[in-house]
């Protein structure tokens, strides 16, 4: 437990230490926010679809909870080129536990960001419809977050360096956001794109947090937090799977 | 303590470690003498369960690290010749963190902690960052990290490199203490001959990843008829370990740890 807590421990500090990252990740959503959310309000609410502002700003919440999560899995990869990696490998804890400390050290830095965000939307104008979600909407965000900092963990036990960071936020990264219900409304939609969103999991984050936050949302809470959890206990088991095949 | 059989380790189709086979009996103080890519370092990952072996058998305190890793990672210490510290954590963070994976209890951590972080003459830059540290620095807090806890086997992996010939002599020191109060094994690889011969019980020899000869280093000068290790290592190896050579992988390091 002492053990798990430690791993934990460490993501926190390091966060909390890199003050301009932080800062830096902070750079895109209020750009989201405000070109998006004041570029598109008044055709949003032309169409009769409402105020866009308060339509985007969970989308725009879960949008830096799955940045910071899966960079934060992905983490794994700078311990391995820095050799720090090795010091936790070849100590007498299971790869189980290596794996749980990180990814909820990463988890709860990814909700952190995300809390800020949501500050950030407030004050931009978003409108919440009860305050009295807020911590079930802070819960939610956790499971995003621990859903994609999985991800991370799992993609960083494939690749042997940073040299495909790239190729994964232009493949995953931009396209789960891209291709989930954070920017638009999920009715509607051609075909193709009513697939890719439906088996999107962020799709079921972000409408999770729209109900909560805005009750306003496309598929039933219950249906998003199952979604959600059952693809966080699978990428959770295959993530150490893989993560315990790592040699250095 | 450790028993290696027909051990060998192919990257793809090298052959970095070609059949080895030796034992180290409890309490012994055991080097790997070797010039750069004769397979020491991965000896050593495969013993401390960082890589599958390609074939042969293995034991630590009779437990095998391919079937049993978790419970081989409990026997052991280790020291990497890489780098290996978390840059973003304090020194004593890094102290404490290893404390802590090795279930050190608090006490005990704290006061060895602060004696050896004194020895290595880091006590006082404690609560620094290790990436403001110099290489030098960073391998001293190595070393100190790497004897916190007490196991019965400690692997040391060119322990010495970067480090200055003050430093070596406290570092050695402090162990041939630790191998005579707590009867700690030591398993350590080197390039450098007087340290072979100085700290050692006996010496393996290890070259293109064959083990040409095992013994004292007396028995190795006799078996060889000749005055020193030196010549004794030329003649059995047919190749001189340089000075120059050793001063650039010490070069290396400290490129590395930029
Ligand atoms: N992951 C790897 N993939 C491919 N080849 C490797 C790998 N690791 C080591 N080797 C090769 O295996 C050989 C032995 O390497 P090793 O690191 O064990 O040597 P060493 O005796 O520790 O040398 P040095 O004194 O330079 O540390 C080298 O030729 C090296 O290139
Ligand atoms: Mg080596």
């Amino acid at each position: 437990m002492q053990k798990i807590y430690i791993f934990w421990l460490r993501q926190i500090k390091k966060y909390f230490r890199s003050k301009s990252r932080i800062i830096g990740s902070l750079g895109q959503p209020i750009l989201f926010l405000l070109a998006l959310g004041y570029g598109f309000g008044s055709v949003f609410q032309q169409a009769g679809e409402g105020n866009y502002l308060n339509f985007l700003a969970p989308g725009i919440i879960a949008m830096s909870i799955i940045f910071t999560a899966i960079f934060s899995g992905i983490e794994v990869i700078w311990d391995r080129q820095f050799g720090f990696l090795k010091e936790t490998l070849a100590a007498p804890v299971s790869r189980l536990q290596i794996m749980i400390g990180r990814t909820l050290g990463g988890a709860t830095v990814a909700t952190f960001q995300g809390i800020l965000v949501l500050f950030i939307s407030l004050l931009f104008g978003l409108e919440l419809s009860s305050f009295s979600f807020i911590i079930p909407a802070i819960l939610v965000m956790f499971l995003i977050a621990l859903l994609f900092t999985a991800i991370g963990t799992l993609i960083a036990s494939l690749l042997e360096d940073m040299q495909g960071f790239q190729l994964i936020m232009n493949f995953l990264v931009m396209p789960l956001f891209f291709l989930s219900g954070a920017l638009y409304p999920l009715d509607n939609l051609p075909n193709f794109l009513t697939i890719i969103t439906k088996i999107n999991p962020l799709s079921y984050g972000v409408d999770a947090l729209r109900i909560l936050l805005t009750d306003n949302g496309h598929f039933s809470l219950s249906l998003d937090i199952l979604v959600l959890s059952v693809f966080t206990a699978c990428l959770l088991f295959l993530g150490s799977f893989f993560f315990k095949r790592i040699q250095v | 303590m450790i028993k290696v059989k027909n051990l060998s380790k192919k990257f793809k189709n090298f052959v970095a470690v070609d059949n080895i086979s030796f034992e180290v009996p409890a309490g012994e103080i055991f080097a790997f003498l070797g010039p750069n890519g004769a397979g020491k370092s991965t000896t050593i990952k495969m013993l401390t369960t960082l890589l599958k072996p390609s074939d042969g058998e293995m034991t630590i305190n009779n437990i095998d690290p391919v079937k049993d890793p978790k419970e081989t990672r409990r026997s052991f210490g280790i020291v990497f010749q890489d780098p290996s510290l978390d840059e973003d954590l304090t020194a004593w963070e890094n102290i404490n963190f290893h404390g802590v994976l090795y279930g050190v209890p608090k006490k005990v951590r704290k006061e060895r902690g602060e004696q050896l972080l004194k020895l290595v003459e880091l006590w006082d830059r404690r609560k620094s960052l290790v990436k403001k540290f110099s290489g030098g620095m960073k391998r001293r807090l190595e070393i100190a990290r790497g004897l916190l806890h007490h196991p019965k086997v400690l692997f040391l992996d060119e322990p010495t490199l970067g480090l200055d010939p003050q430093t070596r002599n406290l570092m050695w020191s402090y162990l041939k203490e630790l191998n005579k109060s707590e009867k700690t094994t030591i398993f350590f690889s080197t390039h450098y001959m007087d340290e072979a011969e100085r700290i050692a019980d006996r010496i393996a020899i290890i070259d293109q990843g064959k083990i040409i000869t095992i013994g004292s280093a007396e028995e190795l000068k006799k078996q060889t008829s000749t005055e020193s290790l030196e010549e004794a290592f030329l003649k059995l190896t047919g190749k001189k370990i340089r000075d120059e050579e050793a001063n650039n992988v010490d070069r290396m390091r400290k490129f590395n740890r930029r």
